[in-house]
């Protein structure tokens, strides 16, 4: 599989466009459900911390949760469900309608020409739209927990600050959101590729896509957490 | 769809992809307020740092001057001994005093730094000599109920 | 053009895991006619053709195309081989993600340099040679069954091949789209210099364009000759099949237990 990446890179426009279908066009549903998830965290958050006095904290409590864990998991998630499906259900198809034997026949290997820009688009594509959910998330925690129901403003802000760090935080979850991003395509290539070339098969394929990548990306997540935060 | 509006799209998308990371490194973490620069490593040793741990901040009037690199246990004079790397920018003069504050009443801890006098000011691997250990609270309220017992026995 | 024959198989088998499909079979197709494969279906006629394409390895037996023998050629000679064939896919195979003019143009773009402009000009005389010019940018999906064989058809005749493979290429068309793409099949490989293998149960239709034709039934070659010899020929089995005869040797009956045994006897 990566020996044949080399054609994603070298023609970028394969890759580009695979970027667009997958990327581009989860673009949307990641960022309602980031603005949704940042906006249900600022209640619920407020709600906990106001009982301890902190509701300053509110600001560290959605952006930790949301540059963590929540952006990269459920990013992660809704991506398994937009993208990987639809990736393994369109190589199915290729293969039950023949294209990829063709291709083959064409003296065109099908893993350089249709696996490997799908999977690299995914690689790509899956960090920038967990930043998009985070970023989404947090403005939606500031939506109400600042505007909705007044926690100030500069509280929020600083304190945020002062507790995210860049490298522990904001960049494991960049790195965990890669990680996640190789997994789906991965196992969305993959079982697009292996199905069986029937319409049975082609859906079988893409309930499993859906289903394996997200115990996947569960656990990876645990065990990248494991490592990463072990210390702080 | 044509391919120069694929471009374009798939433009956009890094773009404000790379905008959010942005906001999260500038505006979300601290990249913009850490100290990106040179630092330099100063030494001092605490009887008790309390929940001091390593990337606790370094207060001097309560701006953040340097970060806690490392701490470790002293076998010797079973002391914590921190190692914090300082901003270069600032320079504390050498009988500066360090102490172990809480923000708030159950916030985060961090170390204070206290300015003293002196014309000489601390250089990189030099120790803080004077130091306050943290104030544990289970210690401060059973002192406090001692004290209260003591009273009302001596009141009788 | 030299006298050996363009594709030579020479007692070749192959089994899926255990199950035989193809067993020695012996085959010619010389330079520049139209030479059909027919049989049921199952009866291993598109396994032969993969085998020929070197998409599957033969148990036993060769495959020689051009002088080299497919199954021994390593991964990049075996692609340089293939860019000199063409295949029609049963259904067209036609990539539902490009117009037909990016489908016709893409070996075109995967294995040349070619300019765009003269791209475009042969892409144009591809679809013009099937009488699609007018559909280039049309969408697979917008095509009907016959206007996709044929735009698979311009495909396949992309970078001119020396040899062109038609996977029942009959199969689902309307009678005017049938005799189109037979038509087509006949004056393609004449116009271009090529050879053709048909693989087809329809036999009628490709009577009228083919030379020479083998009957496989069974993963063996049961028939074989010139359209007119096939349309003559006294062996049952082919009879049978020419005329379309529900009963013959090919029998109507799945394999059973004795009709009456079955409905008399006891149940157990």
């Amino acid at each position: 599989m990566l020996m044949h990446s080399g054609t994603a890179f070298r023609r970028i426009h394969l890759t580009l466009r695979e970027i667009y279908f997958t990327g581009v066009m989860s673009l949307i549903i990641i960022l309602v459900s980031g603005l949704f998830v940042g906006m249900v965290l600022g209640l619920q958050g407020y709600d906990t911390l106001q009982r301890y006095g902190s509701s300053e904290a509110l600001g560290i409590l959605v952006a930790l949760s949301l540059v963590r864990e929540l952006g990269p998991v459920v990013a992660a998630l809704l991506f398994a469900s937009r993208a990987g499906s639809a990736i393994t259900a369109e190589i199915g198809l290729m293969k039950a309608t023949e294209q990829l034997s063709a291709m083959e026949m064409m003296a065109v290997d099908p893993l350089a020409r249709v696996v490997a820009p799908r999977f690299w688009g995914g690689v790509i594509s899956m960090p920038l739209l967990a930043a998009l959910f985070s970023a989404m998330g947090i403005f939606g925690g500031y939506l109400v927990g600042v505007q909705l129901i007044g926690v100030d403003e500069g509280s929020f802000w600083s304190q945020m600050q002062a507790s995210v760090d860049f490298r522990e935080d904001i960049m494991n979850g960049v790195i965990k959101s890669f990680v996640f991003g190789a997994i789906i395509s991965w196992v969305a290539v993959f079982e697009g590729y292996d199905a069986e070339p029937t319409a049975e098969g082609v859906s079988g394929a893409t309930t499993r896509t859906v289903v394996t990548s997200s115990l996947a990306i569960l656990a990876a997540d645990f065990i990248l957490t494991a490592f990463m935060f072990r210390g702080a | 769809m044509s391919r120069t509006s694929l471009d374009l799209w798939v433009g956009f998308f890094v773009a404000i992809g790379l905008v959010a990371l942005l906001f999260l490194a500038m505006k979300v973490g601290n990249l913009s307020s850490s100290m990106s620069g040179e630092t330099y490593a100063i030494k001092a040793s605490f009887d008790n740092i309390g929940a001091l741990k390593v990337r606790s901040a370094v207060k001097s009037a309560g701006v953040v001057v340097g970060r806690v690199s490392d701490i470790r246990f002293n076998s010797q004079s079973y002391q914590a001994d921190v190692t914090m790397s300082m901003d270069a920018r600032f320079k504390f003069p050498r009988d500066t005093f360090a102490t172990i504050n809480t923000s708030g009443l159950l916030g985060e801890q961090y170390i204070g730094f206290e300015v003293g006098g002196d014309e000489e000011y601390l250089a990189a691997g030099d120790s803080v000599k004077k130091t306050q250990s943290a104030v544990v609270l289970e210690k401060l309220i059973s002192q406090f109920m001692f004290k209260q017992a003591a009273d009302s026995e001596s009141g009788k | 053009m030299n006298d050996d024959p363009l594709v030579q198989i020479s007692n070749l088998s192959f089994s899926y895991d255990s199950r035989p499909i193809l067993s020695g079979i012996n085959m010619t197709i010389p330079r520049g006619k139209v030479v059909a494969i027919m049989g049921s279906s199952g009866c291993g006629k598109t396994t032969t053709l993969r085998l020929i394409g070197g998409q599957l390895k033969p148990t036993s037996g060769s495959v020689t195309v051009d002088g080299q023998v497919v199954h021994q050629l390593d991964a990049d000679s075996m692609y340089a081989m293939r860019r000199k064939l063409g295949m029609l896919f049963q259904f067209g195979a036609l990539f539902t993600d490009m117009t037909v003019f990016e489908n016709v143009a893409f070996q075109m773009r995967e294995h040349t340099n070619l300019p765009e402009a003269m791209i475009r000009d042969l892409v144009l005389m591809k679809l013009h040679a099937v009488g699609l010019r007018g559909a280039h940018a049309l969408m697979p999906t917008e095509l009907s069954g016959g206007m996709a064989r044929r735009v698979a058809l311009a495909r396949a005749i992309a970078l001119d091949p020396m040899l062109i493979m038609y996977d029942e290429p009959f199969a689902g068309l309307d009678p005017i789209s049938l005799s189109i793409v037979g038509e087509l099949i006949r004056k393609l490989n004449d116009a271009l210099g090529a050879s053709s293998i048909v693989v087809t149960h329809d036999v009628q239709e490709s009577l009228k364009i083919v030379d020479y034709v083998y009957f496989v039934s069974e993963g063996k070659i049961v028939a074989e000759g010139t359209a007119e010899e096939i349309r003559k020929s006294k062996t049952p089995y082919v009879h049978q099949f020419v005329w379309g005869e529900a009963d013959g040797p090919v029998p109507f009956h799945y394999p059973a237990t004795s009709y009456a045994e079955e409905l008399m006897g006891t149940v157990s």
